[in-house]
């Protein structure tokens, strides 16, 4: 390479540069949303995102453009709250935009009260996925913790999934040792209250010695599970489970939904000061809106989510949607705050339960 | 004297066995699980907007990176070869520096640098300058995993070359241009290259850095590793490995150039030295 070369290709690069640095001000004429959402809702707003901007078009005749990134809950946030211009952030549960809210001020405290239903337009729980024929015989969480039996779930110090997996297991156990969850918090079932929470623990921590792999995220656990072939039961999201038998064969897979489980509420914000930076905030709301919509209800139940308006879905749909008992982490946990702190902090509960091994 | 038949015959194979396991089967199997779905499908995963989105930001990356570091790398090992200064050894241990950490560090000394809590990052963002989650972190990322490359093959050669040439040079009158174009940088030249073709190599293919300030956003800072990351994740194993296949392409493509500038300029320096 002549120096000459090497000259002209340093002065493209350069200019090259100065491009990128300049381009995304000269987009003008068109509007740009930036939905930063958790990774299981990989396919539901790649449609969704379509029939916004269809319908977006119809009512105020521009044109507007989402653009997706997805990643594991936490981590999501933690980009966030560090810069990355999300106009919405639709994650896997309160806490993490709590921590958006909280760490960075983008937002107001109480966001979530900004949308109906605590702002989760759709919400989730969490099922067994297991190998076809269910050759374990996994029925419920008990059998979780049988000799032999390897259980994979994401980490959840950065999972929304696997905290929503280590609090469902947690409330199963409650709910069998008090027979009634209304005992908790309740001060005249104080005692028999401790001793079930410690009974939960010790079943938690028992759970978590039989998980091989912890992934970052539930779409990692998943290839763990489905395509690398570890493991007896994952521990899912309901839409993941549904989604990985219908993608990777119906024939391979089964779901086992278990007597008690969580009810997840995956919820939605605006991030205030990133959509008025970027001029966006009318789109923005009409997006957030629009998923509480029948258009937006109907492909959340399409996509495995159970819709907030099950009116709007279509029957098909949610009659996939097997009636169990769902708890709420308000109910058992005193919300997610109160959950996050005692359970999964930095010295709480899960890493003093939790050894590698 | 020689090592017996069957000695020769069992090195040759273990070593033909070695590279069948970890070069060429994994190579093969790139490309027949891009093709699974035949040639159709395998260019509709090419064309899909968001895979020619990343293919673009991993050259442009590689555009800058790869001659910012040759101009770095350059600079940097003529400076600690011909030269004794304080400070020598600090400056040679910081080029070292992107090989000794984590990749994942490096990506997150951006964050903290420019990250909106970081130092940086409330001044950039009242300004409206966006380096992290955009193509300037990502560039700056690439820059540092690759650093190393250019300047760590040139020193050890020009150390060893010492400066006898180019003091001639200047005793006949060549100025430092003049030097640095007709004896410096051609007695270098194929270590030079050697370097570039690295740091190109590893510039296209820098995933845990690049992850790190990317931001994930598709069609806009995916580069083609993260890209197959997400086609994977996605379940979409051809688009994944037709993605992947032409990553494995561009590293064969960068072989073959580097072999054809070697042929051309071995016949062009043979010629020369006729005339």
């Amino acid at each position: 390479m002549s120096t000459h070369d090497t000259i002209r290709a340093t002065t493209a690069g350069l200019l090259a540069a100065a491009v990128a640095f300049t381009s995304p001000s000269l987009a003008g004429g068109q509007q740009k949303l930036l939905n930063v959402s958790y990774d299981p809702t990989r396919e539901f707003y790649a449609e969704f995102n379509k029939a916004f901007a269809e319908q977006w078009k119809q009512k105020t005749g521009d044109a507007v453009t989402v653009q997706q990134s997805h990643g594991g809950s936490g981590k999501q946030a933690r980009s966030v709250i560090d810069g990355l211009e999300a106009d919405v952030v639709t994650l896997a549960l309160a806490y993490d935009i709590d921590a958006i809210a909280a760490k960075s001020g983008l937002l107001p405290a109480e966001w979530q009260q900004r949308l109906p239903n605590n702002s989760s337009p759709y919400t989730s729980t969490i099922v067994f996925l297991v190998r076809k024929g269910n050759p374990k015989g996994t029925r419920d969480w008990d059998d979780l913790i049988k000799p032999g039996v390897e259980v994979i779930t994401p980490n959840p110090k950065t999972s929304g999934g696997a905290r929503w997996n280590y609090l469902a297991a947690w409330a199963y156990v409650l709910k069998r040792e008090l027979g009634d969850l209304s005992k908790v918090g309740n001060p005249a079932f104080e005692q028999e209250t401790a001793a079930a929470q410690r009974r939960a623990q010790e079943f938690v921590a028992a759970l978590f010695q039989r998980v091989p792999v912890l992934d970052s995220g539930a779409r990692g656990s998943t290839t763990t599970f489905a395509q690398r072939g570890i493991g007896d039961v994952f521990l899912s999201w309901e839409n993941e489970a549904f989604l990985a038998i219908n993608e990777l064969g119906k024939d391979k897979f089964e779901i086992v939904v278990p007597s008690i489980s969580i009810l997840a509420e995956p919820p939605v914000a605006l991030v205030d000061k990133f959509a008025d930076k970027h001029g966006t905030r009318a789109a923005a709301t009409a997006y957030l809106e629009f998923l509480y919509s029948p258009v937006g209800q109907r492909l959340a139940a399409k996509h495995y989510f159970r819709p907030s308006r099950p009116e709007f879905a279509d029957a098909a749909d949610v009659k996939r949607f097997v009636k169990v008992e769902l708890v709420t982490i308000g109910q058992v946990f005193g919300g997610w705050k109160e959950a996050q702190r005692t359970h999964f902090d930095d010295g709480g509960v899960f890493d003093q339960i939790y050894k590698p091994k | 004297m020689t090592e017996p038949a069957w000695v020769r015959w069992l090195l040759i194979g273990v070593s033909v066995a070695f590279l069948g396991l970890f070069l060429i089967v994994p190579l093969v199997a790139v490309f027949s699980e891009a093709l699974r779905g035949g040639v159709g499908a395998y260019f509709t995963s090419l064309i899909d907007p968001a895979a020619l989105s990343a293919i673009r930001l991993t050259l442009l990356v590689t555009a800058i990176a790869v001659p910012a570091n040759l101009a770095f790398g350059l600079a940097a090992a003529w400076l600690i070869a011909r030269f004794d200064f304080v400070g020598r050894s600090v400056l040679l241990t910081l080029i070292d520096l992107p090989f000794a950490v984590s990749p994942v560090i490096s990506g997150l000394i951006y964050v903290l640098l420019f990250g909106l809590q970081g130092w940086l990052g409330p001044w950039l963002s009242a300004h409206n300058v966006q380096i992290i989650f955009a193509v300037p972190g990502i560039v700056l990322a690439t820059v540092f995993v690759t650093f190393p490359y250019v300047a760590r093959e040139l020193i050890p050669l020009m150390q060893e070359q010492g400066s006898e040439d180019e003091q001639a040079a200047l005793s006949l009158g060549a100025s430092g241009w003049q030097i640095f174009r007709r004896v410096t940088l051609p007695n270098v030249k194929w270590a030079l290259l050697y370097g570039v073709i690295l740091c190109n190599a590893r510039a296209m293919g820098e995933f845990g850095a690049v992850s790190v300030v990317s931001g994930h956003i598709r069609g806009e800072t995916n580069t083609m590793p993260l890209h197959v990351e997400i086609l994977y994740n996605e379940y979409n194993f051809v688009a994944a490995f037709a993605v992947a296949s032409l990553l494995a392409l561009l590293a064969l493509a960068t072989l073959g150039a580097k072999s054809l500038v070697e042929r051309f300029s071995g016949a062009g320096q043979r010629g020369g030295g006729a005339a």
